[in-house]
């Protein structure tokens, strides 16, 4: 008879187990000792503190996630109609793309615009493209997110003027601006003014928003983009709640007391492939917050301590080879953003590595959100995953690593020092070329890329924009300002600019200013004077 | 080849995806090439104008946002004008599969899409320069 081989002596396929390149090293099995560290009433209850289970007690008993497919591309036609299709086929909320011009401040005629009009996004110049964009479609009872940060002003103007012009009140407007600057000097790069500057504009926007719009998600802080820039799951929670943190700080700065504001703080996540990490890092994030909130910034409000946040499946993941296969991908991140309980979720299309997705690709993608809810199971009880041993200690792995990332940024000063001093940049280049690296020598497996690759690639039907929408935008955007009150427009950017100057909040003059038709261009230059601009120093 | 190959990576338009710019700028570096870094919103006027005044023998170009057919060609097309006609450009990015013959045939000498191992752009490189030596 053979020799019985003493378990830890058993060959396994690795030597180590991990996460993922940069990760946590994972055990071959965990037991109720591993759970020794986690202290009494950390994991307690759904919709109790620290919320690691869920902020609401009855999770997606009580009320789905919201499906909230990001759209918009070409002209506010163009999108309109897809806005209009996603509603008819179930979607619950719209979430605007805005092209690249109108993110970064430019009109479309600017020649830094030239090929990028309708591309990543809808083109918005005026006013008069916002009302157009939102025809048959009542703002009064839908809800919004607007993924806009260095124009966010000017954007939720806009919003607003078009709202109240269908007869809605601001007051009951629902949804979110992005309204995220830190982020974009790490990652996303949409920024347009220097960091003193754009943190005054973003709380401009909070405070605005806590004494005008309560039903309005004044801020969206943002792991998504750091995420794909690289980060890792750990990462991307200590970054992104450094940066929450530095905007609660320049809040009550503000004067504003905690609870005035906190509550309408939303923050938006990525989800990754590696199911498990990921559903740890959303409880992980939950109950970090709540403790930051209440035992360092003194929040007494519940709501204040509770991380409502939307999830989009990961686009970095998806491949341009066997693009079906991201189908599968995808699912399996939306899986983990439901187990970890968003409020919100976007799945991608799995033809995004090749082009702008189809609206074929789109409708799978919401599809599979629909099939998790309705066929899956996953959603009728409240953190199934809750109570594993592994997802516990995971849970309390990733809390550890963002907590250690926290201080560290908290000894440079903050989140803001932290950027300028481009350390957070750097730690996310540095897994981000540690990850290529793994994946070129083969021991970080991407399916049909290093490894299963086949030869005849299945090449799905693309979205492509034409030339013709920027012709079209262009066009549009002379007819406006031949037509409209040209002197009511200096009047007004003048405004605008000594307004910008001044510590007033910018958001009534700049609500003034769209609805005398002043473009997006005009205001961010108005500003751009009173501001000057940010350039980049570049870490590789 | 007597000097270190000279890359410069840049971004045009105002594609703020830089993942894969950085990356590969890093990798070329690794490589053993003297890599500039550019970095992104920038015209084709700013790149061809820096590609002549810091003498590289490549530029790296990347655009995720769609913008690409705007943007490579005229790129090459300034370089020629500007007396860099040797330069060797390649690209990468979100580029869909029926634009890279029009993009090669714009004088692109390559598109690297995503999932492209960096050894292959290095070895690319090399081989194209490997070969002028000759």
């Amino acid at each position: 008879m053979a020799e019985r081989k003493k378990t830890e002596e058993m060959t396994e396929r690795k030597k180590e187990f991990s996460t993922g390149v940069d990760g946590i090293s994972v055990n071959r099995v965990y037991i109720p000792a591993d759970l020794e560290g986690i202290k009494e009433g950390e994991i307690g209850l759904p919709g109790e503190y620290p919320f690691t289970r869920h902020i609401m007690p009855t999770g997606y008993r009580g009320r789905l996630w919201t499906m909230r497919q990001y759209a918009g591309f070409g002209t506010v036609e163009e999108t309109n109609e897809r806005f209009k299709y996603l509603y008819k086929q179930g979607q619950t909320g719209f979430s605007v793309a805005f092209h690249l011009p109108t993110q970064e401040g430019y009109d479309s005629d600017h020649p830094l615009a030239a090929g990028e009009v309708g591309k990543c996004g809808v083109a918005i110049d005026s006013l008069q493209d916002m009302e157009r964009l939102w025809e048959g479609i009542p703002l009064a009872e839908v809800s919004t997110s607007m993924t806009i940060n260095a124009t966010a002003p000017i954007i939720l103007a806009m919003y607003i003027a078009a709202a109240e012009k269908q007869g809605a009140d601001k007051s009951k407007l629902n949804g979110t601006v992005q309204n995220d600057i830190l982020k974009e000097y790490i990652a996303r790069n949409t920024y347009i003014f220097g960091p003193a500057a754009s943190m005054r504009l973003v709380t401009d926007i909070c405070s605005y928003c806590a004494q005008n719009m309560p039903q309005w998600n004044s801020i969206s802080i943002s792991g998504y983009h750091m995420r794909e820039a690289g980060a890792t799951a750990a990462q991307e929670a200590a970054f992104t709640l450094a940066n929450g943190m530095a905007y609660v700080q320049a809040m009550i700065d503000r004067g504003m007391e905690v609870d005035s504001f906190a509550p309408r703080f939303s923050f938006f996540f990525a989800a990754y492939t590696n199911l498990l990490e990921e559903v740890a890092k959303f409880r992980a994030l939950r109950r970090i917050w709540a403790k930051i909130m209440k035992e360092r910034f003194g929040a007494t409000n519940p709501r204040s301590m509770m991380l409502r946040y939307h999830v989009q499946t990961d686009g970095f993941t998806l491949t341009a080879q066997q693009p079906l296969n991201n189908i599968v991908r995808v699912t399996l991140q939306a899986l983990a953003a439901v187990f970890g309980g968003c409020q919100s979720l976007h799945t991608n299309s799995f033809d995004e590595a090749l082009a702008l997705p189809s609206e074929e690709a789109v409708q799978v993608a919401l599809r599979t959100q629909q099939v998790i809810a309705d066929e899956s199971g996953v959603a009728d009880t409240v953190d199934p995953l809750g109570g594993s041993y592994y997802i516990e200690w995971l849970t309390n792995q990733i809390e550890n690593r963002a907590m250690a990332y926290i201080e560290e940024i908290d000894k440079m000063g903050g989140a803001l020092k932290a950027i300028e001093k481009g350390y957070i940049q750097r730690e996310i280049a540095n897994s981000s070329y540690n990850y290529q690296r793994a994946v070129d020598s083969g021991e970080q497996v991407v399916v049909g890329v290093n490894k299963f690759v086949t030869e005849k690639e299945h090449v799905p039907e693309t979205l492509e924009i034409g030339v013709e929408t920027e012709r079209k935008q262009v066009e549009r955007l002379r007819r406006l300002k031949e037509e409209r009150d040209n002197k009511k427009v200096i009047q007004v950017l003048d405004r605008v600019c000594s307004v910008a100057k001044s510590d007033e909040n910018i958001m009534p003059v700049m609500i003034d200013a769209v609805k005398a038709y002043a473009t997006v261009g005009e205001i961010s230059d108005a500003l751009r004077e009173a501001f000057g601009e940010y350039r980049e120093p570049s870490i590789l | 080849m007597d000097r270190k190959i000279r890359v410069l990576v840049a971004k045009p338009g105002l594609d703020g995806h830089d993942r894969g710019a950085k990356v590969v700028a890093r990798g070329l570096r690794d490589a053993g090439m003297e890599v500039i870094y550019l970095g992104l919103r920038l015209t084709p006027e700013q790149i061809a104008e820096s590609a002549m005044q810091e003498d590289v023998d490549v530029v790296g170009l990347s655009c995720l946002s769609g913008a690409h057919m705007a943007l490579f060609p005229k790129i090459v097309k300034l370089l020629q004008e500007k007396g860099g006609k040797d330069i060797l450009v390649i690209g990468g990015g979100i580029i869909p599969e029926k634009d890279i013959p029009k993009l090669e045939e714009a004088g692109l000498a390559r598109i690297f899409g995503p999932g492209t191992p960096l050894e292959e752009i290095a070895k690319f490189i090399e081989t194209t320069f490997a070969e002028e030596g000759e």
